[in-house]
C-alpha cells in the first residue's frame, strides 16, 4: 500500500490495525478461512454442474429437442424418427439433426469392460464434432470407425491411439482417430463419437432411437415459435442456455447436491463471523478507551466510525483475496494430480463470497461501530 | 460559534482586563447524574475563573466532583445549569462539531493513564491531535519528533509507549496535549502512576517549560506532595467549591 496517498487519519487506522499482528493475523485467518470454505464448496458444486452439462456445451447446438421427461443429457429418452421431420417443417428451423447419446460396455483387449458414452452424429453432417487431436474426422465413415475423446478418461481404455481394436456388443471397433473436448464428463467414463447410423447398429435399441434433435433456428426471433411447435407436438425444445440451466437445477434440487453445499456454504460463513467478529469485537475493546481519549481530544465520532470501517474493509478485503488465492491454489494443485477433478472458480461464486464477506464485515463493524458511539469522552476521566 | 462576553459572565468581573486575564470562567456551575432517588448533585453552583499564566489545582477528595468539574470546564460533560467560557467563548452554545473542533484546538489533555496507543510509536502517539487536525503524516511526525525532544524524549521516538518507564509515557503524553500548540492544558491525576520524584519532577517540568503567559493549565489532584507547584488551589468537598488557597504558600497537607 503506498502510504502517502493514505490520509493520516486512515494512515493511523491502518498502522493500529497490523501493529497488533497477532489480532491482524486472527482476523485474517478468520476471513481468509470463510472465503476459501465458501468459495470451495460453490467451485466444487459449480465444477459438478458444469460436468453434468458437458455433452450439452461440447455438442454445441442452438437449441435441443428432447422427450418432456429428460432430465439431464444423460438421462435421455429416445424419440421415434417423425420427430426429426416434424421439426424441419417447422418454419425458422434452418436445419434439425439426431444425435445419439448413450451407454455402451467396451469389451477392451486384455478380456475387461469398460463402460464408455457414445455419442452418435449425423451421418450427413457430423454436426457436434469433437475437435481432432489426430486423424480426420472424415475417418469417422470408415468401417467400424470411432473417435475417442483424450480427456481425463481416456486412460481408463487404456489410451488406445489409432489403429486400436476393441468390441461393442460383440461389434468390432477400431479407433480412427483421437479428439478433445472442451468439458469432460461428470461420470467419470471415456467417450468414443462415431455416426448416428453406427450407433444404433452397435447399441441395443428399444422401438425409438434419437436420443435428441438438434435445432439450428434462422433467427433468435425464430426460437419463440419453434418452442411452441416443439410443444404442439408432445416434445420439449430448449435453448442450450435452458438445457444447461435445467440440468444444473436438477442436480441442485433433485440430488441432496445443491442443500449439501449450501449447508457447508453457511457453516463456513458462521465460522467466518464467529472468529471475525469476535476478534475485532476484541479488537475494539481492547482499544475502546484509547478511541474514548481519541474523542476527549476532538476527534469526531463519523472520523472514529470511519477509521473503523476502514480496518474491516482492509482486513475483509486482503482476506478474501488471500482466501482466492488458496482456493485457486489448491483447485490448481488437485487438477494437477487429478485431471478430472471438478472445481471452477465462477465471478457468481466469487460475487457470493464477496457478499458473505461484506456481510461478515457489516455485523462486526456494526458491533465494534456501536461500542464506539457509545463511549463518553468523560468515561476516560472517570476510569 | 457564539462568543459571549467573558466579563459579564466573570465571578470577579473587573472590566476587559478580566476577559483578557481569565482563560477560563465557570459560572454557577450545576451538574447532577442519575434519576429520581438515586439522583446526586455533583456540582453546585460553582463558580471560578482560571487565568493565563496560571497552574490551577482542583483539589479535593474522592466525589468531590472535581473530575466532573474538569469534564464541565473541557467541553466534554455538558452542564445541568451555569455557563462555561473558553477563551472568551461559551463553549456549551457551540455546536458537537464545534466542539470537538475547538477541543482539538484550544485544548490538550493529559489523562491519568495516558492513554497511549501501544501499538504505535512514540511519536505518532504525540502525533494523534495533529493528525486528527488533518495536518498530513510526515508533517504531524516531524512537529511530534519536536516536541519529543521538548520533553527529553527525542531519543525515544520508535519505540512503542510500553517499552517507556511510566514518567517516560507521563512526558509522551504532555508532548501530545501541547504538540498542537493549545491555551489551555488540562490534567487529570498526572501523578497518580508515579513515584514522588518523579511526580514532582513531571510537575516541576510541567510548570517550568510547559506553562507560559499565554497558556493556563488546570490539574485535578490529590497528590498533596506536588501542591507546591501550584499558583492556586481550589479546595471542592460534595461539589461546591470550599476555598481557593495560594499554591505557592503550602508544601502539602
Amino acid at each position: 500500500m503506498k502510504f502517502s496517498s493514505l490520509s493520516g487519519q486512515t494512515r493511523l487506522a491502518y498502522k493500529l490495525l497490523i501493529n497488533d499482528r497477532a489480532k491482524f493475523a486472527a482476523l485474517l485467518l478468520g476471513i481468509t478461512f470463510a472465503v476459501f470454505l465458501i468459495l470451495m464448496m460453490m467451485s466444487m458444486f459449480a465444477g459438478v454442474l458444469q460436468r453434468s452439462s458437458s455433452a450439452v456445451i461440447n455438442v454445441g447446438a442452438r437449441m435441443w429437442v428432447m422427450d418432456p421427461a429428460v432430465t439431464t443429457p444423460s438421462s435421455s429418452i429416445p424419440m421415434p424418427d417423425y420427430v426429426q421431420d416434424a421439426v424441419r417443417s417447422i418454419p425458422g428451423v434452418r436445419y434439425a439433426v439426431p444425435l445419439y447419446s448413450g451407454a455402451g460396455l467396451v469389451k477392451l483387449k486384455d478380456g475387461t469392460f469398460q463402460p464408455s458414452t457414445i455419442i452418435g452424429l449425423d451421418d450427413t453432417s457430423l454436426f457436434g464434432r469433437p475437435k481432432m487431436v489426430e486423424g480426420k474426422i472424415e475417418d469417422i465413415y470408415a468401417e467400424n470407425g470411432f473417435i475417442v475423446v483424450m480427456d481425463a478418461d481416456y486412460g481408463k481404455l487404456q489410451s488406445p491411439p489409432i489403429g486400436t481394436e476393441f468390441e461393442i456388443n460383440n461389434n468390432r471397433a477400431v479407433i480412427v482417430g483421437t479428439a478433445k473436448v472442451t468439458i469432460s464428463g461428470l461420470f467419470g467414463i471415456p467417450t468414443l463419437y462415431t455416426t448416428y447410423s453406427r450407433a444404433i447398429q452397435y447399441l441395443p435399441q428399444a422401438q425409438f432411437t434419437a436420443s435428441y434433435i438438434l435445432v439450428e433456428p434462422n433467427s433468435a426471433q425464430d426460437v419463440a415459435r419453434i418452442k411452441d411447435e416443439v410443444k404442439r407436438l408432445g416434445y420439449l425444445a430448449l435453448t442450450e442456455d435452458e438445457f444447461i440451466q435445467q440440468t444444473a437445477d436438477w442436480y441442485e434440487f433433485h440430488t441432496g447436491l445443491g442443500m449439501n453445499i449450501l449447508i457447508m456454504t453457511l457453516v463456513s460463513f458462521v465460522v467466518g463471523l464467529s472468529i471475525s467478529g469476535q476478534t475485532f469485537y476484541t479488537f475494539i475493546l481492547e482499544n475502546l478507551e484509547r478511541f474514548g481519549a481519541l474523542k476527549a481530544i476532538g476527534a469526531r465520532s463519523r472520523e472514529l466510525v470511519g477509521m473503523i470501517l476502514f480496518q474491516s474493509t482492509f482486513t475483509a478485503l486482503t482476506g478474501y483475496g488471500l482466501g482466492i488465492g488458496l482456493c485457486a491454489g489448491i483447485i490448481a494443485l488437485a487438477k494437477a494430480r487429478l485431471p478430472d477433478y471438478a472445481a471452477i472458480m465462477t465471478f457468481p461464486s466469487l460475487g457470493m463470497a464477496l457478499g458473505m464477506v461484506v456481510v461478515i464485515v457489516a455485523i462486526s463493524s456494526y458491533i465494534g461501530v456501536r461500542r464506539v458511539l457509545r463511549i463518553e469522552p468523560f468515561d476516560i476521566f472517570r476510569s | 460559534m457564539r462568543a459571549a462576553s467573558a466579563v459579564e459572565n466573570t465571578p470577579d468581573a473587573g472590566g476587559p482586563a478580566a476577559a483578557v486575564r481569565n482563560a477560563i470562567v465557570a459560572s454557577d456551575v450545576d451538574k447532577s447524574f442519575g434519576e429520581g432517588e438515586a439522583r446526586t448533585r455533583a456540582l453546585k453552583g460553582v463558580s471560578f475563573e482560571a487565568r493565563y499564566g496560571e497552574m490551577l489545582y482542583i483539589v479535593g477528595p474522592s466525589g468531590s466532583g472535581k473530575t466532573t468539574m474538569l469534564s464541565v470546564i473541557s467541553g466534554i460533560l455538558r452542564p445541568d445549569a451555569g455557563s462555561v467560557l473558553v477563551k472568551a467563548q461559551s463553549i456549551w452554545s457551540m455546536t458537537a462539531d464545534e466542539l470537538c473542533e475547538f477541543r482539538l484546538r484550544t485544548i490538550g489533555f493529559v489523562f491519568q493513564d495516558y492513554h497511549l496507543f501501544p501499538r504505535l510509536t512514540t511519536a505518532e502517539n504525540v502525533a494523534i491531535p495533529l493528525i486528527l487536525q488533518k495536518r498530513p503524516w510526515d508533517e504531524a511526525i516531524a512537529e511530534a519528533l519536536r516536541y519529543l525532544k521538548v520533553v527529553g524524549l527525542e531519543g525515544r521516538a520508535h519505540l512503542p509507549p510500553v517499552k517507556l518507564s511510566g514518567g517516560e509515557q507521563q512526558r509522551v503524553a504532555i508532548a501530545r496535549a501541547i504538540v498542537s500548540q493549545p491555551d489551555i492544558l488540562i490534567f487529570d491525576e498526572p501523578t497518580a502512576s508515579l513515584d514522588g520524584d518523579t511526580g514532582r519532577s513531571i510537575v516541576q517540568f510541567v510548570r517550568n517549560e510547559v506553562l507560559n503567559d499565554k497558556r493556563c493549565i488546570v490539574i485535578v489532584t490529590h497528590d498533596a506532595r506536588i501542591y507546591e507547584y501550584a499558583h492556586r488551589i481550589l479546595r471542592m468537598e460534595d461539589g461546591q467549591l470550599k476555598g481557593v488557597q495560594d499554591g505557592e504558600s503550602i508544601s502539602g497537607d
